[in-house]
């Protein structure tokens, strides 16, 4: 009972300001009287509407998909070259500027040269979310190894391991935390240009969702219920990623 | 570019085999890069170590090194860790004859119950033990004990003398002690050396001929102590 308590003391708070915002918004809409502007309900309805006939499940899915292969080949690129970044100073030397280079380019900007080398179709988002998201997942696992503790190193050394068992039980699993935080922010930035990118080029996914909505007779209602969507799956992603955080083999990174 | 800073000066000196030998020193005196350089971790600009006769290139498990933090891998299980350093080819050894060896020396160390826990899960004391343990467990020729108990609390830390004292009494170690702690060193080393400031020297050496268990209250171990911290300026 004391336990369901606290839960909800603990739920309440960010609820209450949930319920205010659509509430102010009911009001707003409702005293201005706005013809295109819809209410709360009429985003229900419209989402409601798309659901049933399927096609948002459809949206929701190629977007899905997207991140999904755009992401995973991220992680299998950065992971591995993260790891060699951080262990062999030459290769840092030689690659660390050039990443640090391309890393503040924003996927956006790289919308043109996708359309022109992959055309509008699945391989563009995915080579968008791929560029996203590798050069986050790259620094973080280089740091990751470069902040391993000396002493462990030492202990490793001590007892006198093979390459492969220092590698195995000592570097990867002392720099998979930092992994699993570059793999949280990498997939938050994937969310983050899969709709941007369906936005302008593409026949499904939720940000083309969006663009037809308002192209195709202003409908408003199912604008709004794209963006909640898409905010909800993004919570989502990242409540998948965090349960990552609770391996028990990385819980000692996490704790205190 | 900083100057190379003499740390070491002309230290020499040689422990026997089952020897249990104490260096202590003011903090800053080079302790711990002479220790370095005794377990390979560091090399010596001029002088050699010598371990058996053959010359100590560089780290080995002959030599298990026991620092004041401790590197107990966080992201393995007690038994994992005291299962480390047998992992390598060179022992061969199957994995159930690898955990079975772990756990003795769990137990050995009072760990039993525990070789499914994770180091963050364990207290300051355990911790050590599990150390320990995981040094015991590759029977190595010497143990190199950097300041190994003074990150603890005082009643672990003494507590913790009599545990050594009592492992070192049913496995034989050759052991290397380097403290700041004097009383540490009366308790259980059999000889105890004095450095000097840096660069440091071997000051003073001391032949503690007292039977175990020690009284730290005794007069004999209290002119030592005396005598000690007067070398050391105290």
């Amino acid at each position: 009972m004391k336990a369901l308590f606290d839960r909800l003391k603990k739920i309440a708070p960010p609820l209450a300001v949930m319920v205010v915002v659509v509430a102010v918004w009911w009001a707003v809409v409702a005293k201005t009287e706005s013809a295109i502007f819809p209410t709360p309900w009429q985003v229900v309805a419209g989402a409601w509407e798309l659901a049933e006939d399927g096609t948002l499940w459809e949206h929701i899915g190629a977007s899905l998909f997207r991140v999904g292969t755009g992401f995973g080949l991220a992680v299998l690129v950065a992971v591995p070259l993260g790891l060699w970044m951080g262990w062999v100073s030459a290769a840092y030397r030689t690659l660390n500027p050039i990443f640090q280079m391309l890393r503040p380019i924003s996927p956006i900007a790289w919308i043109p040269l996708a359309i022109l080398w992959f055309g509008v179709g699945d391989v563009s988002p995915i080579f968008l979310i791929f560029i996203a998201s590798v050069f986050p997942m790259i620094v973080q696992t280089t740091s990751g190894v470069h902040t391993i503790e000396r002493r462990y190193l030492r202990a490793a050394a001590n007892f006198g391991v093979s390459r492969t068992v220092l590698f195995r039980r000592v570097v990867i699993p002392a720099v998979l935390p930092e992994i699993i935080v570059g793999m949280r922010i990498g997939i938050g930035v994937a969310w983050l240009v899969v709709v941007a990118a369906e936005m302008i080029a593409l026949r499904s996914g939720l940000g083309y969702m969006i663009m037809d909505s308002r192209n195709a007779g202003n409908r408003y209602d199912l604008v709004i219920a794209g963006m909640i969507i898409i905010g909800a799956i993004g919570l989502l992603l990242d409540g998948v990623t965090r349960l990552l955080e609770r391996l028990r083999t990385v819980r000692w990174r996490y704790i205190r | 570019m900083q100057g190379a800073l003499p740390v070491i000066g002309g230290v020499s000196f040689s422990v026997a085999d089952g020897e249990f030998v104490a260096i202590v020193g003011p903090s800053g005196c080079g302790k711990s890069t002479l220790m370095n350089i005794v377990a390979g971790f560091e090399r010596a600009d001029r002088g050699t170590v010598r371990v058996d006769g053959a010359e100590h290139a560089g780290p080995s498990p002959k030599g298990i090194v026991i620092s004041q933090h401790g590197s107990v891998f966080p992201w393995l299980t007690v038994q994992q860790n005291l299962m480390f350093g047998l992992n390598g080819g060179a022992h061969g050894r199957v994995h159930k004859d690898r955990a079975a060896l772990a756990d003795h020396y769990a137990e050995m160390v009072g760990l039993k119950g525990f070789e499914a826990s994770y180091p963050h899960e364990l207290s300051g004391g355990m911790l050590k033990r599990a150390e320990l343990a995981r040094a015991f467990v590759v029977k190595p020729d010497i143990l190199y004990m950097d300041e190994p108990f003074s990150a603890l609390d005082a009643l672990m830390n003494l507590r913790m003398r009599t545990e050594l004292l009592r492992i070192l009494g049913e496995e034989r170690h050759t052991v290397l002690l380097i403290t700041h702690d004097v009383e540490e060193a009366i308790y259980m080393a059999d000889r105890i050396m004095v450095l000097s400031p840096r660069p440091a020297t071997i000051q003073a050496s001391f032949q503690v001929n007292l039977p175990h268990p020690r009284k730290l209250s005794s007069p004999q171990a209290q002119t030592l102590r005396e005598d000690i911290l007067g070398e050391l300026g105290l």
